[in-house]
């Protein structure tokens, strides 16, 4: 035993001041700077996975034009964003599917919802050698989800679909695990078009799946992943994740009884179809709406932020930022495959920010 | 005794001894404040949260069973599949391998337990999850098929995949402590068998039989940190709270649901809910961890176990 | 010799034999798979690294980007862990060997024990409802406290075993002389097991290093270098979570290369630290 022997010990004591000083320093020097106090805003968001895609790139171009202020957006799934903003953990919590009426009396305060972009759900799948489009009717969708059709080869699919082999094989259907709006849009196309669903499922952020049917992922990242993952396994994510993925998309029936294909177009003529029911709160739900060429698993996607903003700072930055992501902001969604706010709606959302306020005053005019 | 500086002993006992229940105030603070959380959710359910089968958040219907029924069955998997493993390297190192190989191939089995949960997810994910789609579960669907365990579709992420994944995480941890055990063995018993003419097998044996309670202490050790595995286990189980037969499908243990789920708990039972199925968690891995200590101070009082506990 | 007792040596050596072989066939698999996992990460990994993978921040999809902020987050998270935990969990471990013969002793070292065991991720929960619920945001801060609190039981245990390993004689001698049972701890105990302890730290840290779970709830995550405590904070493990469980090809990539970076570093440590003792760890 080396008695005398203290380079170890010393160490651990230089390391932990060192530990010490780093910590201290860092508090120090750019403590200041922190929160609404210096020169940085800092502005944290969570939320829905569903449009992570465009709002990385929303804040990343925004930190371009105003570098004094950093916003981050961490995806967790709508449910997590809804909680976020009521824990107030989060300046702002984006959720695909609008709060309840439950959910925004348990806040106490108003809550304002402004629609971001619009949306598709579509349903993927990994279907060796099938690459083309599949049609797929809402009947067919639901019965998959209920566990009534199990395998590919199912006379219902190859009666709208004449020139497709489909595998002999069983279907995988994978759900979204966590709370999440993608999951509330889609079982509420499912709701409005099917009675053994309305019944059985009904729509939910976090609906009770049948049991013994398909597996549940985190995300639509998580479903993304599992679809590629696992052959003959169908799974509904939105839109730009399947494109990212080159992963197909099937064309969905709609109200007007065609296969539609999710596109920009066909995206925004279900949102034209309901601008006039735009309710004044901008909760909407614009899934099989009516029209030719509307694509019927649509919805708008929003960031829920508190009418009265306890920090004037950094609401007004807040207030700056969502302006300009519905204004000029819009010229990245199409790169992104979402549809941009029809005009109608824009002008109603910029009404909608122009009421954030703080100490009672409105902060952007 | 020293008599000098009885106020610096003070002191420095004083400091020593806050930091000493420091660890069990810790432990109290986690159970005080998730025993408070927990209380909505324990006076609405009751006993019956634990064998509720339905675990619906959005009609406020909390069953836990399904979690308890994953935990323990990815947990039983891990256990039955390292069990042989570790027992395997342990004796290896122990009774046969002379020391110039056994030290490096000891250390190279400890790397295996300082690999990080979420890179055993990630492995799993893009490794063995394939693996067992294509090779795997087919092979056993073909030679096992009869047994309802091993019907049904093969998707790769599911029970089996978890409970591998967990018998390799725990496979380091199980073998390093009955290798501690069997050194506590005397070696006048392997001495005295093998001089009566026992093969070197056959005196493993009897080393076995005399440590048998220190490796079941190993074992429950396993089975404890099996119990509590978060990422990885999240990473492949499927994350769907179903009860079923068979192996390949997908199920959900109680600390993946709690890795998934507890951040978007909004209203306030879902959220007492997830707690209380987290407490039961902490008491069962404590109680499991607490059994495996007395099972191993009693093999090995000498040997310096703790570390592993 | 009758044939009979013949075969029944035979059988025992055939016994003897297959299962020897068999124990050396469990040690080739533990070590196969080990050559598999660290192999596969190196050759998926080593594609994606570069410098600026490792100094960049994260960037919207398709853009590149990298996980500088990550590492600079878990680094300050695991010091931090390290800064908070370190302290309590040594002097809780001498308290441990020089005071701890007792009931209280006893007690604290079995609590500690099954601390050890606890989930991590229950940690998480506990300092989410504690600290983050409380300061209205997920913060470095308490990412940081709870890899420590996950650290002090580890650090407490191993430095009690480190200092009883302490020749008795060696105190004895001190105290003979005189000194003060503090002064004999500091100065003569603490150092003679210093490398010991040492070890035992830079093994707690590699192993927080690694911790995912408890910073979900706690640390989030952040797209930024982020030196502020009070803010949220990127750690690898969370990012290799993130990109792992998504669906983007480039993103997997950067998993797998973020994974070979913190899988090296924890490797790294406990190899150094097996080359620098003698002892078994």
């Amino acid at each position: 035993m080396r008695i005398f022997k203290t380079s170890g010990f010393t160490s651990v004591f230089a390391l932990l001041t060192l530990a010490a000083v780093l910590v201290a320093c860092s508090g120090q020097k750019f403590g200041e700077g922190s929160g609404s106090g210096g020169g940085t805003v800092r502005l944290q968001g969570t939320g829905a996975s569903f449009p992570k895609p465009i709002y990385d790139k929303w804040v990343s171009e925004f930190g371009k034009i105003r570098p004094n202020v950093r916003i981050d957006y961490q995806s967790t799934g709508s449910g997590a964003g809804q909680k976020a903003l009521l824990s107030k953990t989060s300046d702002f919590g984006a959720s695909d599917d609008p709060m309840t009426d439950e959910t925004m009396a348990e806040a106490g305060t108003p809550i304002l919802h402004i629609p971001t972009v619009l949306g598709a759900v579509v349903l993927t799948y990994n279907l060796e050698g099938v690459t083309q489009s599949i049609n797929l009717s809402p009947q067919v969708i639901a019965d998959i989800y209920l566990g009534n059709i199990k395998r590919w080869s199912d006379e219902r699919l190859k009666t709208d679909n004449p020139d497709i082999q489909f595998p002999d094989a069983e279907i995988l259907p994978v759900y979204r695990a966590d709370s999440s709006g993608t999951s509330a849009v889609f079982t509420d196309f499912l709701t409005k078009t099917n009675t053994e669903w309305a019944e059985r499922v009904g729509t939910n952020k976090q609906p009770s799946w049948i049991t013994g049917v398909g597996v549940g992922a985190k995300g639509n990242d998580g479903v993304m992943g599992q679809v590629k993952q696992t052959p003959n396994s169908i799974g509904y994510v939105e839109l730009t994740f399947a494109k990212a993925n080159n992963l197909p998309a099937a064309r969905v029936k709609n109200k007007a009884g065609e296969f539609v294909e999710a596109s920009l177009t066909s995206v925004s003529e279900a949102a034209a179809g309901s601008v006039a029911a735009m309710p004044d709160d901008l909760r909407a739900q614009i899934t099989n709406a009516d029209g030719k060429g509307a694509y019927p698993i649509a919805s708008y996607t929003y960031i829920l932020v508190y009418q009265e903003q306890s920090d004037e700072i950094r609401g007004k930055a807040l207030a700056d930022f969502l302006f300009w992501a519905v204004t000029d902001g819009e010229r990245y969604v199409e790169d992104l495959h979402y549809a941009p706010l029809p005009k109608e709606v824009m002008e109603k959302v910029a009404v909608k920010i122009d009421s954030i306020t703080g100490g009672g005053k409105p902060l952007r005019r | 005794m020293a008599n000098t500086g009885t106020k610096g002993d003070k002191v420095f006992q004083a400091i020593v001894f806050a930091a000493a229940l420091s660890i069990i105030l810790i432990v109290a603070a986690v159970i005080a404040v998730m025993y408070q959380s927990a209380v909505p959710s324990m006076e609405r359910f009751g006993i019956g949260f634990l064998f509720g089968r339905e675990w619906k958040p959005a009609q406020e219907e909390f069953g836990a069973l399904p979690f308890i029924f994953g935990t323990v069955t990815s947990s039983v998997i891990a256990l039955i599949l390292s069990i042989p493993i570790s027992l395997g390297i342990a004796i290896f190192l122990v009774e046969q391998a002379p020391k110039k190989i056994a030290r490096p191939i000891a250390f190279m089995v400890e790397l295996l337990a300082a690999i990080p949960s979420v890179v055993y997810g990630l492995w799993g994910i893009f490794v063995l999850a394939p693996l067992i789609r294509e090779y795997i579960g087919p092979f056993l669907q073909a030679s096992l098929g009869f047994l309802p365990l091993f019907q049904g579709r093969i998707t790769g992420i599911g029970m089996l995949t978890a409970g591998i994944i967990l018998a390799l995480m725990i496979t380091p941890i199980i073998t390093s402590v009955v290798r501690d055990v069997l050194e506590a063995v005397p070696h006048t018993q392997r001495e005295a068998a093998l001089a009566l003419g026992a093969t070197k097998w056959e005196t493993t044996m009897i080393v076995l039989g005399n440590a048998a309670s220190g490796i079941a202490g190993a074992v429950v050790l396993g089975l404890g940190r099996a119990v509590g595995e978060t990422m990885a286990v999240t990473m492949v189980i499927g994350n769907s709270p179903q009860i079923a037969a068979s192996l390949f499908e997908p199920a959900n243990t109680i600390a993946s649901l709690l890795a998934a789920n507890f951040a978007e708990a909004t209203d306030e039972i879902y959220m007492s809910a997830l707690i209380e199925i987290g407490l039961v968690l902490f008491l069962v891995t404590f109680m499991v961890n607490a059994f495996a200590k007395l099972l191993i101070m009693s093999v090995a009082r000498k040997t310096n176990s703790a570390k592993h506990a | 010799m009758t044939t009979k007792t013949i075969n029944s040596i035979d059988r025992r050596r055939v016994v003897n034999m297959i299962m020897t072989s068999l124990t050396a066939v469990c040690a080739v698999f533990a070590i196969a798979v080990l050559v598999a996992i660290l192999g596969y990460i190196g050759v998926r990994g080593i594609s994606s690294l570069s410098i600026e993978f490792l100094t960049d921040t994260p960037k919207p999809v398709g853009e590149g980007g990298g996980i500088g902020n990550s590492i600079l987050g878990s680094a300050i998270m695991t010091l931090l862990a390290a800064f908070l935990g370190l302290p309590v969990g040594i002097a809780a471990g001498v308290y441990l060997a020089e005071f701890g013969r007792n009931w209280f002793g006893n007690t604290v070292r079995f609590v500690a024990d099954t601390l050890i065991g606890v989930p991590s991720i229950i940690i998480g929960i506990f300092v989410y409802t504690l600290v983050v619920l409380p300061m209205g945001r997920q913060s470095g801060f308490a990412g940081g406290l709870a890899l420590a609190i996950i650290m002090i039981p580890i650090v407490a245990r191993t430095t009690e075993e480190m200092i009883s390993l302490v020749p008795n004689s060696m105190r004895e001698g001190a105290l003979a002389l005189g000194a003060p049972q503090w002064r004999v701890t500091w100065n003569i105990v603490l150092p003679a097991a210093a490398s010991g302890i040492a070890t035992g730290a830079m093994l707690a840290i590699a192993r927080v290093t690694g911790e995912t779970a408890p910073l979900l709830f706690t640390a989030l995550n952040s797209r930024f270098y982020n030196y502020y405590l009070d803010q949220p904070m990127s750690s690898l493990t969370v990012q290799i979570y993130n990109y792992a469980t998504g669906p983007f090809e480039v993103e997997h990539a950067m998993a797998w290369a973020a994974t070979l970076l913190l899988v090296g570093l924890i490797l790294v440590i406990n190899i150094l630290v097996r080359f620098f003792t003698r002892k078994k760890f």
